[in-house]
């Protein structure tokens, strides 16, 4: 067949040329088109005698994939310029803001009771819960402070109004969440594992007081449980909490009225530039309050203290946050100023877990 | 409580170091709170002699003088008149801090004569304010530290000062005496013996006492006196006036001094009377209620019915047990005393001295509880005391009543101990602690001494044991699981949804505040509260009278506050308790956010805009899916008068299960509570979210067809107060099976549908389960939800 060598020059090039689409498109009916060029090649195939088709037969559609071929890697190459063209225009100043996504806190409050929730769940104490508006006897009486007791002066109590007609002792808000105690103990009886985490109300109110703040009180009771547990416990729990791994608790005799014998817990720390340290140093910080159960507060809440014996304590939530994290002024806890609220608090999705560690 | 070193050793044989007492007391449970240790800031300072003084070349009042000290001699320029040769004087050298100039010396030219150092009045020491010239030792060596001088010539001046912390349970340690026993049981020291020898009354006493029998029971079961004739009440000699100072009393006069000494000394408060100024005899009586006494402090107290008093005939004197009378006290001129050792029972004295509001060492001590049977030596020793210092002559003792019977006895089980504290205490020692605490035991009991009215039962036994033994000896042991193996979880359902809505909130963009429980009075009042039965009958503040009904007031005040620092933009919320009543238990939880301003600031996509409604209706149906509501709810209206009336839904599973609400808040509200709107808020009670019926982690099966879902949209004209979920409820209910959901996508008023009318745009999603839906099909359910909707609305196709 003559002029093959011709036709496939002739059309390269013109591919190669074709400076768009419509021109490709124009290169590809003039040789591939119905009336193309070297459609109309192939047809004349038919005419020819076997020998002769046998040769050009071959060559024509060599020649037509080779073509197709180019077109196509050309239309892809337009493309690709097209686009490229189109990309070098579409340019974004990417340093603006993005949109704005909402992201908000949770108080270190919270945060840290789910903190002292976790932990002392995996050491299988349940979280219980009691009134804010308490009756006096639960607050005081049941817990062995009967009324003219001096620890009930020393507890800045708030008295609720009574009504006129009402002869009842007043309600008090609860100094203290030990008064859960007794009602976890008259609920569920013996043997019994619960911490209760919540707001408590003293009328004090200064640089290192408010008239509001929050405790956990913790209370175990079996038949065998002595000073020797709660003092594990509770190094146990200063372990995680403080996220350190070794601390050390010096227990100190002390007077609370429902519990004997009774213990002020220290922690020792080293505050070196005005750092905390948990578990080193020559200090000693002062952090709860513990002992056994009192047998006439066990027996207040129907509990056999000849049978059932153990430990309560008691810490303050809104103190040992600020030790943990840092923070220094009580009363800024209670205020919502949102700088605050953005600076000391926790994001969403930071849950304190023990398998993933209770702080970032 | 405050005493010094030397007062203790009065009562302890002991050479234990200050600090190693210190520890020692607050591992007893007697807490330190300070020890001052007046030595330590007079360390450096040591004696030197003058051996030669001229007057300053350049100064008529300076002196320059040749000094020996430990270091040789020094020059030393000085401007005291009586410093001159012959005189040992207390030498500050160069570098040393001289406390009452608050000066670290250096060498200083004085008027072109160098100083090394400076000869020390004793006001520049802190021992007083004398100031007249340098101290002038009447003996010493050269080179003698100051501080040993002083232990051994004037050793109240160096006599170290402890404050302790007293517990209520531990009156007997509001005395030194009692102090010291605590130490002597944990063996710091040997108890010294103390003996009352009576002292033989020269005459009758001239003054009778009498208590009414009403009061020997609960009040006042012992009162006993004496009269001391020919006294001289000058002031007390220098070593108690120095103790009294140490421990910041006020020294006053002998008689006075001697009963603040036995107050401190033995927790054994007393009262003495101007005898001449008492008429007639004492009587320890009820008041009547009105009677009038100018008190000591110089305040007049109107006591009440019950409280008691001691009254001659004249009228009361004294209240008894907390504060004497002006006008019985005793004066510089006081010759014939009254000696007053009386036992009070505590709980009179707690509640005279509450409702007078005196605050007094005795009553203090008092209404802890003093050793009754301590009364009478208290009174003999006391007397002894003021004869030794101010002479004269006691009369016989008048007594009225009697020592009340506290003896008791408690069983003491040495196991019990062991078993409690969990540390391993000898029987032998934990019997050698009790009776160094002044218990007797016979058998297995153990009778409590009379000064410990705080040991009470078995229990109390077992502290006393521990707390000498030391409680820095516990070692922790595990405490094994209550059942082995992976914990259960332990929340309840409320507490998961708690943490989820807090968690959802923060998640939503929203700051968590703790506010106060409390709130005013007008904020409470428009939130539906404020009444008598959550009022706090002694509140802190004006700002804190009420218990909040609601957690958005709280949050609102908090919104100001933000709002006047410059934060126009504010996501906050809360989660806690409000107040629905004046008893234990008449509380819910409750979750509310509060949105105010704009969603964001400004901002270059242009997406801020003002907060509404729908963002907090958004926000409220999130957490409520977080805590596990349903999805299908009713919105109603007619909420409560905080929420702007035609703005704002409650949430509701039928008319009385009210989720939580949404919507804007009422503008008076937010004019009350000076907030700048616009706000919006929502409330949710996860207690009101019903459980599920059933509880498994078993999914239902996913039932989702291969077949093409269908969406035609259609558009409604109805009135427009015709609310969306009704009409959307209409088309759903047009073919149950066949509609998979139907969603409002447009909203129109006005234009060409004229007043009062409104369009209202659905998309309606066809979900063919057996067989691909026919037009014919499709047009069948069109004409269903038509035909519904006009049924329910009268609502017609938009043309």
């Amino acid at each position: 067949m003559d002029g093959l060598g011709e036709l496939r020059a002739r059309y390269l090039e013109a591919v190669a040329g074709a400076a768009d689409e419509a021109a490709l498109e124009a290169v590809r009916l003039a040789a591939l088109g119905r009336k193309g060029e070297i459609s109309l090649r192939m047809r004349e195939l038919g005419g020819m005698d076997p020998a002769a088709r046998q040769v050009a037969g071959p060559a024509l559609n060599a020649l037509k994939d080779e073509l197709e071929a180019a077109l196509k890697a050309r239309r892809a190459a337009l493309a690709d310029a097209a686009l490229e063209e189109r990309l070098a225009a579409e340019w974004l100043d990417v340093t603006l803001p993005a949109r704005r996504r909402p992201a908000g806190t949770v108080h270190p409050v919270s945060q840290v009771m789910e903190e002292v929730t976790a932990i002392f769940a995996d050491m299988g104490f349940a979280v219980a819960e009691g009134p804010q508006i308490e009756s006096d006897w639960h607050n005081f009486d049941a817990l062995n402070i009967p009324p003219e007791h001096p620890a009930r002066q020393e507890h800045d109590t708030f008295f609720m109004a009574r009504l006129p007609g009402d002869d009842r002792p007043p309600h008090v808000l609860r100094t203290h969440t030990s008064p859960v105690q007794i009602r976890a103990m008259a609920e569920h009886g013996a043997p019994i594992r619960v911490i209760a985490p919540g707001r408590v109300y003293r009328m004090d109110m200064d640089q290192t007081h408010t008239p509001m703040f929050h405790q956990v009180e913790g209370l175990a009771i079996d038949r065998d449980i002595s000073m020797a547990h709660l003092k594990w416990v509770l190094e146990e729990f200063c372990r995680a909490y403080f996220e350190v791994d070794h601390v050390e608790l010096r227990f100190r005799a002390s007077h609370f009225p429902f519990t004997e014998p009774s213990a002020e817990v220290d922690l020792r720390c080293s505050w070196e530039g005005g750092q905390l340290k948990v578990g080193e140093g020559e200090s000693w910080m002062e952090i709860l309050g513990s002992g056994m159960v009192h047998p006439k507060v066990l027996s207040a809440a129907g509990v056999d203290p000849a049978e059932w014996q153990g430990f309560a304590f008691g810490m303050g939530i809104d103190r040992i946050a600020m030790l943990k994290y840092g923070i220094p002024d009580l009363r800024a806890f209670f205020e919502s100023d949102l700088r605050w609220l953005r600076h000391y608090g926790f994001a969403a999705l930071d849950m304190p877990t023990l398998s993933g560690g209770l702080s970032r | 409580m405050k005493f010094t070193l030397a007062w203790l050793r009065d009562h302890l044989e002991t050479t234990a170091p200050v600090a190693e007492i210190a520890a020692a007391l607050t591992d007893l449970g007697l807490e330190v709170e300070e020890v001052r240790d007046p030595a330590e800031r007079l360390k450096a300072f040591t004696l030197a002699k003058v051996l030669h003084a001229e007057p300053h070349p350049d100064a008529d009042r300076l002196r320059v003088c040749r000094v020996l000290t430990d270091e040789g001699e020094r020059q030393i320029v000085c401007g005291a008149p009586n410093a001159r040769a012959g005189i040992i004087a207390v030498l500050a050298k160069p570098g040393d801090y001289v406390p009452g100039i608050d000066v670290t010396l250096g060498v200083g030219r004085i008027r072109g004569v160098e100083s090394q150092g400076m000869m020390c009045s004793e006001r520049e020491l802190e021992l007083s304010d004398e100031h007249e010239g340098i101290i002038e030792l009447p003996s010493g060596e050269v080179g003698q530290r100051f501080v040993d001088w002083l232990a051994v010539h004037d050793p109240g001046r160096v006599d170290p000062v402890f404050h302790i912390k007293i517990t209520p349970n531990r009156p007997d340690a509001l005395g030194v005496r009692g102090i010291a026993r605590d130490l002597a049981a944990r063996g710091l020291g040997v108890l010294k013996p103390e003996t009352a020898e009576p002292v033989r009354g020269a005459f009758p006493c001239p003054i009778g006492v009498r208590i009414e029998p009403a009061l020997k029971a609960h009040g006042c079961p012992l009162f006993a006196g004496r009269l001391i004739r020919g006294v001289r009440n000058g002031p007390s000699p220098q070593w108690l006036q120095d103790r009294l100072r140490a421990i910041g009393l006020r020294p006053i006069s002998a008689l006075v001094d001697v009963t603040n000494y036995f107050t401190y000394g033995w927790n054994r408060p007393l009262h003495v009377f101007d005898a001449d100024r008492v008429k007639g005899d004492l009587r320890i009586h009820p008041a009547q209620g009105g009677e009038e006494i100018l008190a000591l402090d110089g305040r007049t107290y109107r006591l009440a019915a019950g409280q008691m008093a001691i009254s001659d005939d004249a009228g009361p004197e004294s209240i008894a047990g907390i504060m004497g009378g002006e006008h019985t006290g005793v004066t510089e001129a006081t010759v014939n005393v009254f000696l007053e050792s009386a036992y009070w029972t505590p709980i009179v004295v707690a509640a005279t001295g509450r409702a007078l509001r005196i605050s007094s060492d005795a009553r203090y001590r008092f209404e802890r509880g003093v050793d009754p049977a301590f009364t009478l030596p208290g009174l003999e020793m006391a007397t002894r005391m003021i004869l030794d210092l101010c002479g004269g002559e006691a009369s016989e003792v008048v007594i009225d009543g009697a020592v009340p019977d506290t003896d008791r006895a408690f069983r003491f089980d040495p196991d019990r101990v062991v078993r409690l504290v969990g540390m391993d205490i000898p029987a032998e020692e934990q019997r050698r602690t009790l009776e160094a605490l002044g218990f007797r035991l016979e058998g297995e009991m153990a009778h409590p001494p009379s000064w410990r009215p705080d040991i009470q039962g078995e229990a109390d036994l077992v502290e006393e044991v521990a707390r000498i033994a030391s409680l820095t000896r516990l070692r922790g042991r595990p405490l094994p699981r209550a059942v082995p193996g992976v914990p259960k979880p332990v929340l309840t359902p409320l507490q998961r949804r708690e943490a989820a809505a807090r968690r959802s909130c923060a998640a939503l963009g929203y700051n968590e505040c703790v506010t106060y429980s409390f709130i005013d009075e007008a904020a409470a009042r428009l939130f539906g509260g404020g009444g008598e039965a959550l009022r706090i009958e002694n509140p802190i503040s004006s700002e804190m009278t009420h218990m909040r009904p609601d957690l958005l007031p709280g949050l609102l005040r908090a919104a100001a506050r933000n709002q006047a620092r410059g934060f126009a933009d504010l996501a906050l919320f809360e989660v806690g308790p409000v107040f629905h009543g004046g008893e234990p238990g008449e509380q819910g939880l409750a979750v509310s956010g509060l949105l105010v301003g704009r969603t964001g600031p400004k901002d270059v996509h242009g997406e801020s805009r003002p907060v509404d409604v729908f963002d907090a209706r958004a926000d409220a149906e999130a957490v409520l899916a977080a805590i596990g509501a349903p999805a299908k709810v009713q919105i109603l209206r007619n909420g409560p008068g905080w929420w702007h009336p035609g703005r704002h839904g409650q949430i509701c599973l039928g008319p009385k299960k009210v989720l939580g609400v949404f919507g804007e808040l009422h503008p008076k509200v937010l004019r009350a509570m000076e907030v700048k709107g616009p706000a919006v808020a929502f409330t949710v009670w996860p207690a009101e979210v019903p459980l599920p019926r059933v509880r498994t982690a078993t999914r239902p099966a996913l039932a989702i067809s291969d077949l093409q879902a269908v969406e035609r949209d259609f558009a409604f004209v109805v009135d427009a107060r015709v609310e969306a979920l009704t009409l959307v409820n209409a088309a759903a209910g047009a073919d149950k099976a066949l509609i998979e959901s139907v969603r409002v996508f447009d909203e129109f008023h006005g234009g060409a549908l004229g007043e009062g009318r409104k369009s209202l745009a659905i998309t309606v999603r066809l979900q063919p389960r057996e067989r691909t839906l026919t037009e014919a099909e499709i047009e069948a359910v069109s004409a269903a939800i038509v035909e519904k909707v006009a049924k329910a609305t009268g609502g017609v196709l938009r043309g």
